[in-house]
């Protein structure tokens, strides 16, 4: 506990420290702020602005969110067909290295075309972007389970539906997560990126990508700055709550998830 | 050692196994393992110890030769054999309880009769009270006895056994020795048991077969005549010194031959 205290006392204190710097620049370099707002300035105009500040965080959560689920769906299913055998990974893995390499920025207008700006086209552009790493995790997890316990399984007679579920899908929990950590992050960069591209049906409502693209046009330098750290915010809060679930779910049994303190 | 009549529990006529194109592990092995009996493979390190187990259980197929276990092929004969691996393979997710009642569950027994099972065989091999511990809370001879406990739980008539204790400290290593006897005078199993270590095979085995390498073969079988019921006592005794060099003895041969 006191351990944890001290680490966020320190976190507290660079950020504070940064802070100091940001003010010591724009006083010794005289920059505009239409380049670069104070951090009151930025203060002020988040509190200003806050219900459509708050109102298009919770559009990009809903749209990374979603993706994300999305992903965690279809990646698992994918991954369940993965790991019935080689001959299906070497024939349909390289797809979704393509998933992996495909310039997202390439393929919104694409989308954009498809399915319509909005709510749908970012949240299938989150989906699209969050899903390989998921893919690719959950497959090594299915099919790394040790030879002896795929033996004993053998020993007692198991059918292949009972390796499966009782064995391989288990094993496979914990790099499930790891694919879902990784996958958050894109999902909430993708989220954001694709708002740039397909963010609003109604000019003047639309995610923080969108909100972005809108502040700059308008020069809003200092709201730009509120947005840019509301994106942030969303980024952690999406880790958090990952690895909240991935506590939940692995700590009595599995090593990676113990806090240190439990030691 | 039994009177009991009928096929042997174990019978290896002419076997080999090869990996394949490479050499022999092993070459023209044939054994008889009659019920009730508790036979120990050993012998140096490659000399195929661990392949008898995956023949006789049938996880692998022999190149040469035929086995049969009960009168059956391995693949059919396996709903009466366990199999207890080196390390102690439990299910990391699941609780010690739930870790000793997979095999009845893989096996369609209802939650209530596998409940009763696993009560009163974690009682059997002391660990009443961690049934609800999570494997990585116990220590390896702790862990040991889970699976020992899980492979007991099918009521098998035949148990496979590979170097079980070969990653414990002494100590816990002779004390579930004399568990495993003492199981054994309860359930009457047959064995086939690997190890290494020479007090082991003697304290244990009613019949040892000492194994050379290159290719695997069997270089001398050595009855075991200590009395059935053994304690830990025993290994103090002079008849069970002289069993230990005589075994020593002829695994040094192996080793030359």
């Amino acid at each position: 506990m006191r351990q944890r205290l001290i680490t966020v006392a320190n976190a507290l204190a660079v950020f504070a420290a940064l802070l100091a710097l940001w003010q010591l620049v724009l006083w010794i370099f005289h920059v505009p702020s239409y380049m670069l707002p104070s951090p009151r300035a930025v203060a002020q105009a988040a509190g200003a602005r806050f219900p459509s500040l708050l109102n298009a965080l919770t559009i990009t959560a809903e749209e990374a969110g979603g993706g994300l689920m999305a992903s965690i769906v279809a990646g698992v299913v994918v991954a369940l067909l993965f790991a019935q055998s080689r001959w299906v990974r070497r024939m349909l893995y390289p797809y979704t290295l393509l998933l992996q390499t495909v310039p997202i920025v390439a393929i919104a207008p694409l989308i954009l075309m498809w399915v319509g700006a909005g709510t749908a086209a970012v949240t299938l552009i989150a989906f699209i972007i969050s899903l390989a790493p998921i893919i690719a995790n959950t497959t090594q997890g299915l099919i790394s389970a040790e030879e002896n316990l795929v033996h004993l399984f053998l020993m007692h007679n198991a059918s292949s539906a009972q390796l499966l579920f009782k064995l391989r899908l288990p094993h496979s929990v914990p790099s499930l997560f790891v694919g879902i950590r990784i996958a958050s992050g894109i999902a909430v960069i993708g989220a954001i990126t694709g708002e740039l591209y397909a963010g609003s049906s109604r000019v003047g409502e639309g995610g923080l990508g969108y909100s972005i693209l809108y502040a700059s046009s308008q020069l809003q330098t200092d709201y730009l700055f509120a947005l840019v750290l509301a994106s942030t915010v969303l980024g952690f809060g999406f880790l958090f709550l990952v690895m909240f679930f991935e506590w939940y779910f692995l700590h009595r049994w599995h090593e990676s998830a113990r806090a240190p303190e439990a030691e | 050692m039994s009177p009991e009549s009928g096929v042997p529990m174990i019978e290896l006529a002419g076997v080999s196994k090869c990996y394949g194109k490479g050499q022999a592990v092993l070459d023209g092995v044939s054994l008889s393992v009659p019920k009730d009996e508790f036979v120990t493979f050993i012998g140096p390190s490659g000399c195929g110890k661990s392949t008898v187990l995956k023949l006789i259980s049938g996880l692998t197929a022999p190149s040469g030769g035929t086995i049969r276990v009960d009168g059956l092929t391995p693949r059919v004969a396996r709903e009466i054999v366990s199999y207890i691996f080196q390390d102690a393979t439990l299910l990391p997710w699941r609780t010690v309880r739930q870790n000793v009642g997979l095999g009845l569950e893989l096996e369609g027994v209802t939650k209530v009769r596998r409940e009763a099972k696993t009560g009163a065989l974690l009682e059997l091999v002391g660990l009443g009270h961690v049934a609800e511990a999570y494997p990585r809370e116990l220590s390896g001879g702790m862990k040991m006895r889970v699976s020992i406990a899980r492979a007991l739980s099918t009521n098998p008539r035949l148990l496979l056994m590979d170097e079980p204790f070969a990653a414990l400290d002494e100590m816990s290593r002779d004390h579930l020795n004399e568990e495993l006897l003492r199981l054994r005078t309860e359930q009457r199993w047959t064995a086939v048991f690997v190890t290494h270590s020479v007090a082991e095979a003697v304290f244990l085995s009613t019949r040892i077969v000492v194994l050379a390498s290159n290719p695997g073969r069997i270089h001398a079988v050595l009855p075991v005549d200590l009395p059935r019921l053994r304690t830990a006592a025993l290994r103090n005794a002079p008849e069970f010194e002289d069993l230990v060099s005589q075994v020593s003895h002829a695994l040094r041969k192996a080793l030359s031959a």
